[in-house]
């Protein structure tokens, strides 16, 4: 019989996260202390966000959360051909959320809006802190998206091929967990960046 | 080893998680809409907190893992959030 510990590649993962998590909770504690001290220049600068493209990503990126989940539903009632659908429609929505990151940055660079340009020179010390912040944020959030995207177009491989399967299904688990933890991330970016002006 | 009593969610339970997650979602929205300064950021962010409080006990799974992952994860919170008391004492009280 084969050897294996499927509660500990799960705790290996969450130390994983826990990493993440630090990493990402860094980077909000900078956002915090400079919103804190520039605050009238953070709410001048989050008006150039558009907050209709973060909604959109938002709802998509919940859904992709909920079909990840779903495919493990799926994966354990031994239904490997729904949970491939299912995931393959949580890489749809990343691909929607990335289109459209390149629309949203798109238009932010072609008016000027990046970090170094000619237009930001210009602005004060708060505004450029805000929106070195919000591409740091938002581009390493996106990174990760990428990350999680490769890491589900394997597992969906393997559970379309079988290797995956009702007895053994710790990798898409794990891989799962790593998707919620990007929409994690989001749920406290969204409001941060895009809502609370 | 492997699972001594498997947990299946039920499809059912993820619809809902994320209809719930959703309608969240648009509360945060209506409530920037409405300025009420100071108190959109508390308000959004106890929003967010308790939409990551779901998605980490369903989606994540951890209502039905052992009580070490739940320890674990208070406990690394526990330690993030002393870290932001910690530096903003610094920051206000300097």
């Amino acid at each position: 019989m084969e050897h294996r510990d499927d509660i500990g590649a799960k705790l290996g993962m969450w130390v994983f996260i826990f990493t993440e998590i630090l990493l990402f909770g860094g980077l909000f504690l900078v956002y915090a202390i400079m919103r804190n001290n520039y605050s009238k220049e953070f709410h001048e600068a989050a008006h150039h966000l558009n907050a209709f493209i973060g909604t959109i990503n938002t709802v998509v990126l919940l859904l992709s959360s909920a079909t990840v989940a779903m495919s493990i539903t799926a994966v354990q009632k031994g239904n490997n051909k729904l949970a491939v659908i299912l995931l393959f429609a949580t890489l749809v929505c990343a691909a929607v959320f990335m289109v459209n990151k390149y629309f949203e940055w798109g238009h932010k660079i072609h008016i000027g809006l990046y970090p170094g340009s000619d237009l930001m020179m210009t602005l004060s010390h708060g505004q450029v802190m805000f929106f070195s912040l919000y591409y740091f944020m938002t581009g390493l959030h996106m990174f990760h998206l990428v990350v999680g995207g490769i890491i589900l177009t394997i597992v969906m491989i393997k559970v379309n091929s079988g290797a995956i399967n009702t007895g053994k299904y710790v990798l898409l688990e794990n891989g799962g967990l790593y998707w919620h933890l990007v929409d994690l991330i989001w749920i406290f970016l969204f409001p941060l960046l895009y809502l609370i002006t | 080893m492997h699972n001594d009593a498997v947990h299946i969610t039920p499809y059912r339970t993820h619809l809902w998680v994320l209809v719930t997650l959703l309608a969240l979602t648009f509360v945060t929205i209506t409530v920037t809409w409405i300025d009420l300064s100071a108190l959109t950021v508390l308000i959004a962010m106890v929003i967010a907190s308790v939409k990551g409080y779901i998605v980490l006990t369903y989606f994540m799974h951890l209502k039905y893992e052992s009580s070490l992952f739940r320890v674990f994860v208070f406990m690394v919170l526990a330690i993030y959030v002393l870290v932001i008391l910690f530096t903003f004492s610094d920051y206000l009280f300097r």
